[in-house]
Parts: structure tokens; C-alpha cells; sequence
């Protein structure tokens, strides 16, 4: 059966971080509590200068450096998100351009909460499949919003990761996908709103929790596999409690969700958080190796991935690009008013 | 709208892939290209041909932006540096990523994709090259 899956990846995380305990100082807010209660220690922020399409930019340029593809061969890029820079003009085509795939390509921005990038990745699975393109770009990356003294303050980040998709040199094979998908309005964001609004404690047990232990029990039945058959798990990972009481729930360890669990240190960052997971897992994995991922986008569903590493991963030269780990301890932190500035917290005529 | 889009549009090329030219009369690279080499001329025309650079190259020289231009005022304090590319060119960039004290003349870079103006809240965004110290660079 031909392998079809992920033949190159690049992830990217801003260099700015605010501790959750500063942003709790300014709310009066017990800073320990909240950190401890939501697993969250600091999250990234993006530079002035720095929005989703440069996100994107920088993981799929990571992802072309680590493997010997022809840009001209890319026939697909979308991207997920829900800060693409404009409302309407695609952040793809940016992105189509400063890669130098352009103009034979197929383009289409994504919107899924946080879970478009991986929608992103399907599609381009199902292109590869059918043989209408060589290769695809699957890009989830978010500079998310949250309202200030909002509780998604503390965790709502920045931070993106690229996967080319093929069916050549293919490091990891992507055997089974499906998903799960329901109308629950736990998390939105309207027109014109600058921030979005959630749904408190209704994002728990009938959205996220609902959502990926559906699809996870789903993939596990059509994958015919168990969870001690992984190496690697990765959750959609909006807070650092979360992902860890899912995996439970469904029957990983602590250890097989520890490297793709990045949300203590970078925050929640939407379309990238299980992407950039995935990314750090791929930073180690060996041959052989087994990943589960399963994302989560509000509004609501999950999209599930049975992965298996290949011998290709040791041919990709993964040193080309800076790992999750080397972006994670890449970092400056700022303080609330330098945060307040760039994230415009800040009204200036 | 400061500049228009269509002049942006136009050096695009230039702004995300730096794409430069080559004299094939006597191997100089330019960038941004010249329709004709300053040194070969007559000898060049027609002989340009289109080169994209690495994007990586070295400070010469560089100085800090205290107070900024529109759409810049928020990053002051800044460096601004001259970056030889390594194929040649000398070309000005803004140096993100790194506190002021930190850039030295000598030290490497290599190019990032950011953001650089905007036509307000309503009008387009022009993104393009900015400089970071190089992940290998020791100096």
C-alpha cells in the first residue's frame, strides 16, 4: 500500500513570554493559584511585528530547510487559524510567496478554532491520496486574543508548525485520520469582535472532553490498536490539565504525552498547540515509533491521526531548523505593560 | 494608503525572496537587481540575470533607532544595521530579536519574514526581510 504522511515539518514559536503569575499581579489575582490550577507556568507573545502569516512563513521555511523538496512541487497550502491577519485575503498566498511556490498551487485559508490546522493537514492528505497534488503544505498557526483580566489571558499565545505532505521520502506515515464533530457553541468569536467569548466550564466535560475522547475511542477502533501501542500521544492542549486528564481518561501515561505536551511553557497557541506537539515528538522519534494525535477545535470537534515513524527520519536533517525545545528555551520575557503594547491593550489615537 | 499597493506589490520579490541579479560579464551580484551592471555597462545589457540570495550576511555597521519613523514609534529603541549579504550586496535591515547591546559590527545574520507597515487599521499589510543574529554566530 503506498505510504502517505508528513515528508518534512517546521514549527515556530515567538521569542516574547509572559509569566501567568505577572498577568495574575495586575487582576489581583493569586499568581501560584492560577498558574498550578491551570498547569501553565508562562505563554508566548508575538512581536510587534510578528502575526500569523509570519508564523507561518518561518514553519514552513523550517520544514523546506530540513528536506531537499523542489517549492515549484508543493500543489496545496492551507492554513489554519483564527488571527489570520486579514479578514478577508488569504494568508496563504503570502505564504505560497515567500516559499516560491507560487503561482501553479492551490490555496485556501482555514478556520476551526484550534483544531484548522489539522483539518489543513486532511485535506491535504486526501489531495496527496487522490493524486491531484505531490506534495502539500498543512500549516496551523495563531497569535490568539483573549480579553484582558479573561481567564483565556493566561494561556492564549502564539506559535505555529508547518507539514508537508506527500506520498514520496515520507518519514512518517499517516495510516489512519477520522473525525468528530458536533454543533456545541462552547467557544466563538463574532464578526468584528476583537475577542472571543467561551461558555466557563461548559468547554470541559461537553466540549473538549466530549470531543477528543469520541474521536480517540473511534481512531483506536478503526486503527486496531490500544493505547500501550503508541509511543507518542498528543492532545489538544488549551491549559496544561486538560490534555493530561484526557490522556488518563483514555488510558496513556504521563509518559507517552510528555514531549508533545508544550502548554506549560508556551501557553495555549490554537491552531499550532497539537501541531507544535506533533512537531516535538518528530524532534525525537525513531523509527517505529507510534503517534496518536488528536486535536480540538471548539465550536466542536476533533480530528484524529494514527502515525507511524519511519526509516525516512533519519535520512530528513531535522538539524537544519531549530527544535520545539530550542524554540521553547529561545525566549525574553516582558513584563504587562510591554504585553499591553503588543497586544494593543493599549488605546492610542 | 502611504505608498500605494502596487508599488509593494511590485518588489515583492525582492521584499520575501530576495531576489537579486547576477552580471554575467563580470559575476557582481546587485541587489535590488539593475536592469545593467554599473561597471560592465553596454557589456551587460541583456546579461542580468535573476539570482535569489541566502539572506544571510554580516554587520558592517549599524546604529539605534531612539525615535522612530510612523508605524515603528512602538519598537524604539531598534538597531538599524548595514548587512553585507554574503553573495556581496550591502543593504540596510532592522535588526529584531536582539537587545540593542547585543548587535556588534561583524556579527552574523540571517534573514527573517516579519511584518513591517501597515495602511492603518483598513489597508493592507506589507510584510518583507528583517535581520536576526544568526543561530550559529559566536560573535
Amino acid at each position: 500500500m503506498e505510504k502517505i504522511g508528513i515528508v518534512s515539518y517546521g514549527a515556530y514559536v515567538p521569542r516574547n513570554r509572559i509569566k501567568a503569575e505577572v498577568i495574575a499581579s495586575v487582576w489581583g489575582k493569586d499568581g501560584q493559584a492560577i498558574s498550578r490550577g491551570l498547569g501553565v507556568i508562562e505563554k508566548s507573545v508575538p512581536s510587534i511585528d510578528e502575526d500569523t502569516a509570519t508564523i507561518s512563513v518561518e514553519s514552513a521555511r523550517a520544514a523546506l530547510r530540513r528536506c531537499n523538496i523542489n517549492p515549484q512541487d508543493i500543489g496545496a497550502i492551507y492554513v489554519g487559524s483564527e488571527s489570520h491577519p486579514y479578514a478577508v485575503k488569504p494568508t496563504g498566498t503570502i505564504v505560497g510567496e515567500a516559499i516560491r511556490a507560487t503561482p501553479m498551487l492551490m490555496v485556501a485559508d482555514y478556520e476551526f478554532a484550534c483544531k484548522a490546522g489539522t483539518a489543513a493537514i486532511q485535506t491535504c492528505v486526501g489531495f496527496v491520496k487522490a493524486g491531484m497534488i505531490d506534495y502539500g503544505f498543512a500549516i496551523g498557526a495563531d497569535t490568539s486574543q483573549a480579553a484582558p483580566g479573561d481567564a483565556l489571558e493566561y494561556t492564549a499565545s502564539a506559535g505555529g508548525a508547518a507539514f508537508l505532505i506527500g506520498k514520496t521520502k515520507v518519514i512518517a506515515t499517516i495510516n489512519h485520520t477520522l473525525s468528530y464533530t458536533t454543533d456545541t457553541p462552547d467557544f466563538w468569536r463574532r464578526a468584528e469582535m476583537k475577542y472571543p467569548s467561551h461558555g466557563g466550564r461548559f468547554t470541559g466535560e461537553p466540549a473538549y472532553f466530549k470531543h477528543i475522547t469520541n474521536c480517540a475511542t473511534a481512531l483506536l477502533e478503526k486503527a486496531k490498536t490500544h493505547p500501550e501501542d503508541y509511543t507518542y500521544a498528543i492532545f489538544h492542549q488549551p491549559n496544561g490539565k486538560f490534555p493530561v486528564n484526557v490522556a488518563k481518561k483514555l488510558g496513556f501515561t504521563p509518559e507517552q504525552i510528555k514531549q508533545g505536551l508544550l502548554v506549560p511553557y508556551i501557553g495555549n497557541t490554537y491552531s499550532g498547540a497539537s501541531m507544535i506537539g506533533l512537531a516535538s515528538v518528530l524532534d525525537v522519534a525513531k523509527p517505529g515509533d507510534r503517534i496518536f494525535l488528536t486535536s480540538y477545535g471548539s465550536g466542536a470537534g476533533s480530528d484524529g491521526f494514527d502515525i507511524t515513524v519511519t526509516d525516512e527520519i533519519a535520512s530528513l536533517a531535522r538539524h537544519k531548523a531549530p527544535t520545539v525545545a530550542e524554540l521553547v528555551e529561545r525566549k525574553k520575557y516582558i513584563d504587562y505593560g510591554t504585553y499591553s503594547k503588543i497586544t494593543k491593550l493599549l488605546f492610542m489615537e | 494608503m502611504k505608498e500605494g499597493v502596487a508599488r509593494f506589490w511590485r518588489e515583492i520579490p525582492q521584499r520575501y525572496n530576495f531576489l537579486g541579479n547576477v552580471c554575467s560579464s563580470c559575476d557582481r551580484v546587485f541587489f535590488p537587481p539593475r536592469e545593467a551592471c554599473p561597471f560592465c555597462r553596454r557589456k551587460s545589457m541583456g546579461k542580468m540575470k535573476e539570482q535569489y540570495l541566502s539572506g544571510h550576511g554580516e554587520v558592517i555597521s549599524y546604529t539605534v533607532i531612539h525615535v522612530g519613523p510612523e508605524d515603528f514609534e512602538e519598537q524604539v529603541p531598534y538597531p538599524v544595521a548595514i548587512i553585507q549579504l554574503d553573495e556581496g550586496p550591502r543593504i540596510t535591515g532592522q535588526i529584531v530579536d536582539c537587545d540593542p547591546d547585543d548587535v556588534k559590527i561583524g556579527m552574523k545574520v540571517e534573514s527573517t519574514f516579519r511584518k513591517i507597515q501597515q495602511d492603518g487599521c483598513s489597508g493592507a499589510i506589507y510584510y518583507g526581510y528583517k535581520f536576526l543574529k544568526s543561530h550559529n554566530s559566536n560573535k
